[in-house]
């Protein structure tokens, strides 16, 4: 189970890079793995105009269905239409190719509040020794 | 007797293996002073005894199958081939549940993928759902439905008045909580140019019943393109027996489709059960409600059949689900399933045109009783709206006296339409029945 | 072993139905309005039969076997009650038909609303909704409607214990509402001190299953039911697990405000392959008026509105709307045929018969649990109602999930207990036998759970690949979401 570094983290398993005024989003191998089988993502629209903490889209798997929060406010800039016909995408490469938006990042500042790779993975180790998720 | 089949000694064993001396000892945490209320229901009735009871009951009734039947308005009596009650009455079919455990379910759950399939041929849409409760609560759904695909930004429902209004009212009943606004309906006069003026940028949907509640077809030419236009979604609520005949929806652009299947086998049943269909586009298929059937295969490669997509569904999504739908109609859609496949591709166009021709020439003898005025103007389809000399519900109870069950009192719901009969011809009234018919309204108007 | 779609079979021009020719002259067909072809199956009337028994006979249904679903109560639905909804009189009745047309069947609806009354001790009874969430929905919007008519637009909050069934939440935002979940305690029982934490003016209802989804009967429902009302609060029962307190406690009588009921489930009118059900909701005399309707109503004198056709033997029955009703629910007034089966159901058993049933239910699900609490996790050791709640997660076998050992009991001729439901118990499984199980019927099955408990520790991989003998084995439901094919296509 990967943590990948260079990237920003929420508790809530989303992760964000930063290009520049932009970011890309997308979910954490572990996010991934608690799921199991990806087979629908529901994205929102380009142009969508959305704040730190709001729900973006969904995820779904056969048994189960998880919201994903934004972990920056911004525009919508693209969104990954690939996880239409290849949903399973966010499985093989969650931190690749199972990206699910980009975003014009409207308020740098917001990074402080994210965690950084190692803060995640020690949130997720804390999470496993409490034995709960 | 309640289908218990312990004996005393079975009790005994039983008790003794649970550690209990009496029943009253399972049920230590109901609260003592409220256990073992009284009851007084009836005593029980044998079985002899009980449908004695209840063929008397059920005698006391003038049902259709000794009074002719000239009403529709929602319900129709159409012609039942008796294969499709002998396969439904299998009880490998009834009494079945729920088929999530496929490997164990597949009967039911081709059944509903061919149900699913035959839907979509008739309506010309992309995808159906296992079914809705009714043709009411199909187009409530609907509603929600379009209100989701606008992202729950759009407020606003065009309606025509002559969608059957307890869909109407149904549909306001299920949006009370949902702070939406349902227009178009405050008049008769809001035809389908009128109302697709009043479709806007806050417009989630238009929707538009064929035929109508007055059994005339809409000419859907050109609509979904209004509609569109204004990013608004078009829902048709149509018949399924008129669709062996005429246009599906979906080729006129309709996003969504609903309507009653109770015309596809079902008898009336007073009312219930009943069958909600409801068809939309491929592209919209995440955001309806319902339960779903796809094809998928097993762990040796067979095709087999799942209920499917069902994250959408109120047991995984809870709160943020559509709909809270679970239990369905799908005994019914089984046996729209059957009808439909019993009568076919040249089966069902015939009883549609039977229904045609024979509801025509009861408004050609309608119309020609002094006194009575046919008042359908468009093509029309099963039903006819006729003027009265006298009220309707004076004719009905004299019809009654001639074994005759007359056509629906449009005065009920539409305050312009005092002493307007609906009338419906399907394809089980014979030429002789509509002639006496006819007779019989002369002699009752006096 | 695979049955060949419906669409596959047949051939053109054939049709299992036969037609007469028109006896009226034929209309002129309005042209533009024609379609093009219409692509339903074409097959003969052998055809059609052999397909339809052979997919039946893929089937199981309770008329094959065991069916321990948690919380659907599968027992058996008797034969007469089919006989008696196929009545002329009663199946081809129209809806519209004039009141004093159709008196039978409005007796029919109002005795069952009496019928249901005095079980449940509620004041007032709609048999309009047509599924155990339909009458959910119709409560929520009546609670909804009282505060509203109260003046009170402040309660927009709904408490679900985190055991309910999904149809409860989502009952609840249908009507615009928001859900705070409370917790269940470690007895199973609604956590007292997190409800009373949560209970403030915000808090519209609470909806309480009651024997819980647990299969518990709440150690201190009283007080749940006295907290929520305390900061003006209403009650909501889900009576899906009625089966287990008819005649041993009337919900009313515990502090219940409005409950619906499943029909299809206690009241044994077939489950059909997934409906039609019928889910009645019941209300106290404070709720009475909002009832959704139409509803039955009887008056004595045998003076109904058009008197001309009524018999003089009173009493008159007629349909009615109560005074402050959330509306209609659908057209109609409900599922009339599912109404008659209950009817018939509740006059052939009587009070004691009905009572005799929730006993043996209850009876039933116990010998079971002493059966098994030994060989499965059984996370709540208490006397059970009429179903329990194990766990799959053998503490020997943890490659084995609760998934594996479903399936595996199909080898044994059983449908599956209720799975992954509900949340609060990981792997669960939930069982609920009924009364018309035998006690040779629920020992073999109990051989079979211990028997598989074995083989998971023994031989996990038979757990794994199962089923084996089934029509199909077990079926890719990935692949059925990620390449979803929803209809048969040429």
């Amino acid at each position: 189970m990967k943590v990948e570094q260079g990237l920003l983290y929420m508790e809530s398993h989303e992760w964000a890079r930063l290009e520049g005024d932009e970011a890309v989003v997308g979910i954490s191998d572990f996010a991934q793995e608690e799921l199991n089988d990806v087979v629908y993502v529901e994205l929102p629209e380009v142009g969508d105009v959305l704040a730190h903490g709001e729900v973006f889209g969904t995820v779904e798997s056969v048994k189960a269905a998880s919201d994903v929060y934004l972990p920056l406010s911004g525009e919508i800039i693209a969104v990954n239409t690939d996880l239409e016909d290849s949903p399973q995408l966010v499985n093989e490469s969650p931190y690749g190719n199972g990206w699910f938006v980009r975003i014009r990042v409207a308020n740098p500042s917001e990074a402080k509040d994210l965690l950084s790779a190692d803060g995640y993975a020690k949130f997720l180790a804390e999470e496993a020794e409490k034995g709960g998720h | 007797m309640p289908y218990v089949p312990h004996s005393d000694a079975d009790r005994a064993a039983m008790m003794k293996a649970v550690g209990i001396q009496k029943m009253d000892d399972l049920f230590q945490d109901v609260p003592a002073h409220l256990r073992y209320p009284k009851m007084d229901l009836p005593e029980p009735l044998s079985e002899m005894e009980l449908m004695a009871e209840l063929t008397a009951m059920s005698e006391r009734n003038a049902d259709l199958k000794h009074f002719m039947c000239f009403l529709g308005a929602g319900a129709y009596c159409h012609y039942i081939p008796s294969v499709v009650d002998q396969i439904v009455s299998r009880s490998e079919f009834y009494t079945a549940y729920t088929p999530y455990q496929a490997e164990i379910s597949q009967g039911t759950l081709q059944g509903i993928f061919e149900y699913q399939s035959m839907i979509c041929a008739l309506t010309g849409m992309d995808v159906a759902n296992a079914s809705h409760y009714d043709g009411a609560t199909a187009v409530a759904e609907a509603v929600v439905m379009a209100h989701n695909v606008s992202r729950k930004k759009r407020r606003k429902v065009v309606v025509s008045p002559f969608l059957h209004p307890e869909y109407r009212a149904t549909t306001r009943t299920y949006t009370q909580g949902l702070e939406l606004t349902i227009v178009g309906d405050e008049s008769v006069r809001n035809d389908l140019p009128a109302l697709l003026s009043m479709v806007d940028e806050d417009t989630m949907c238009l929707i538009v019943q064929t035929p109508n509640f007055l059994g005339e077809l809409e000419d859907l030419r050109g609509v979904a393109d209004r509609v569109h236009s204004k990013g608004a979604l078009l829902v048709v609520v149509a018949d399924p027996i008129s669709l062996g005949l005429f246009q599906p929806p979906g080729e006129h652009g309709a996003d969504i489709v609903v309507g009653e299947g109770q015309p596809l086998g079902n008898a009336i049943n007073f009312g219930g059960p009943s069958l909600g269909f409801f068809a939309t586009r491929e592209n919209l298929v995440h955001k309806m409600a319902g339960r779903l059937v796809g094809q998928t295969v097993d762990a040796e490669g067979r095709r087999g059949f799942v209920l499917t997509l069902s994250a959408r569904e109120q047991h995984i999504r809870r709160e943020k689900a559509t709909s809270n739908i679970c239990s369905n109609e799908a005994l019914n859609a089984l046996t729209a399933a059957v009808y439909m496949a019993a009568l076919g591709k040249c089966g069902l166009r015939r009883v549609a045109e039977l229904c045609y021709h024979k509801s025509h020439y009861a408004a050609h003898r309608i119309g020609r009783i002094p006194g009575f005025q046919v008042m359908t103007q468009k093509s029309f389809f099963k039903e006819f709206v006729v003027k009265c000399p006298v009220p309707v519900s004076d004719l009905n109870d004299g019809l009654l006296e001639w074994g005759i069950i007359g056509g629906y009192d449009l005065g009920r719901d539409y305050p312009e339409f005092t002493n307007h009969m609906l009338v419906c011809a399907t394809e089980t009234c014979t030429r002789e029945e509509i002639e006496y018919f006819a007779e019989a309204l002369q002699e009752v108007a006096g | 072993m695979t049955e060949p779609l419906i669409f596959e079979i047949g051939g053109p021009g054939r049709c299992a139905a036969s037609l007469p020719d028109p006896d009226v002259p034929l209309a002129e067909l309005p042209r533009d309005y024609l379609r093009d072809g219409l692509p339903l199956p074409e097959v003969g009337e052998l055809d059609l039969v052999r397909h339809y028994v052979r997919l039946s006979q893929l089937n199981h249904a309770v008329d094959t076997g065991f069916y321990p679903l948690g919380s659907c109560t599968m027992k058996y639905n008797p034969k007469m009650n089919e006989a008696a909804a196929r009545l002329p009189g009663f199946a081809h009745t129209h809806p519209y038909q004039d009141a004093c047309t159709v008196q039978g069947n409005l007796r029919l609806i109002y005795e069952l609303q009496e019928f249901l009354k005095d079980i449940t001790g509620f004041a007032a009874v709609s048999l309009q909704p047509a599924a155990g969430a339909h009458g959910e929905f119709a409560g929520v919007l009546m609670i909804r409607a009282y505060h509203q008519a109260r003046g009170d637009n402040k309660r927009t909050v709904m408490l679900i214990p985190d055991s309910a069934h999904g149809t409860n939440p989502a009952s609840t935002a249908m009507c615009g509402y928001t859900v705070t979940e409370i917790r269940s305690d470690s007895r199973g029982n609604v956590d007292l001190e997190d409800l009373k934490a949560h209970c403030n003016d915000d808090v519209a209802g609470i909806m309480l299953t009651n024997p819980n989804t647990l299969g518990l009967f709440d150690e201190h429902v009283l007080e749940v039911c006295e907290a929520v009302h305390g900061c003006g609060g209403l009650v909501y029962g889900d009576g899906a697990n009625l089966n287990a307190i008819i005649g041993i406690v009337k919900p009313l009588e515990l502090g219940f405000d409005v409950m619906h009921f499943n029909l299809h489930k206690t009241f044994s009118t077939p489950h059909g392959g997934g409906g039609p059900g019928s889910g009645p909701v019941g209300a106290s005399a404070a709720l009475a008026d909002f009832l959704p309707g139409p509803i039955a109503g009887m008056s004595e004198d045998s003076d109904c509105e058009s008197g001309a056709c009524c018999d003089d033997e009173g009493p008159c029955y007629s349909l009615h709307l109560p005074p402050k009703s959330v509306g209609r629910l659908k057209a109609f007034y409900g599922n009339f045929g599912v109404l008659v089966r209950a009817y018939a159901y509740i006059r052939n058993l009587g009070s004691k018969g009905l009572r005799k049933a929730a006993e043996h239910a209850v009876l039933n699900a116990n010998y079971l649990r002493v059966k098994l609490q030994d060989v499965y996790p059984l996370p709540y050791r208490r006397v059970c109602m009429h179903e329990f709640v194990l766990s799959g997660k053998l503490p020997d076998a943890p490659a084995v999930h609760t998934l594996d050992i479903a399936k595996r009991l199909m080898d044994f001729g059983y449908h599956p207990p209720t799975i992954y439901f509900p949340l609060i118990v990981p792997e669960a499984l939930m069982i609920e036998p009924t009364e018309t199980e035998s006690k040779e019927t629920l020992d073999a099955f109990a051989q079979a759970m211990i028997q598989i408990a074995e083989e998971a520790r023994a031989n996990p991989d038979l757990l794994h690949s199962a089923p084996h003998i089934t029509p199909l084995r077990r079926l890719d439901d990935v692949k059925a979401a990620r390449e979803p094919r929803l209809r048969w296509r040429p």
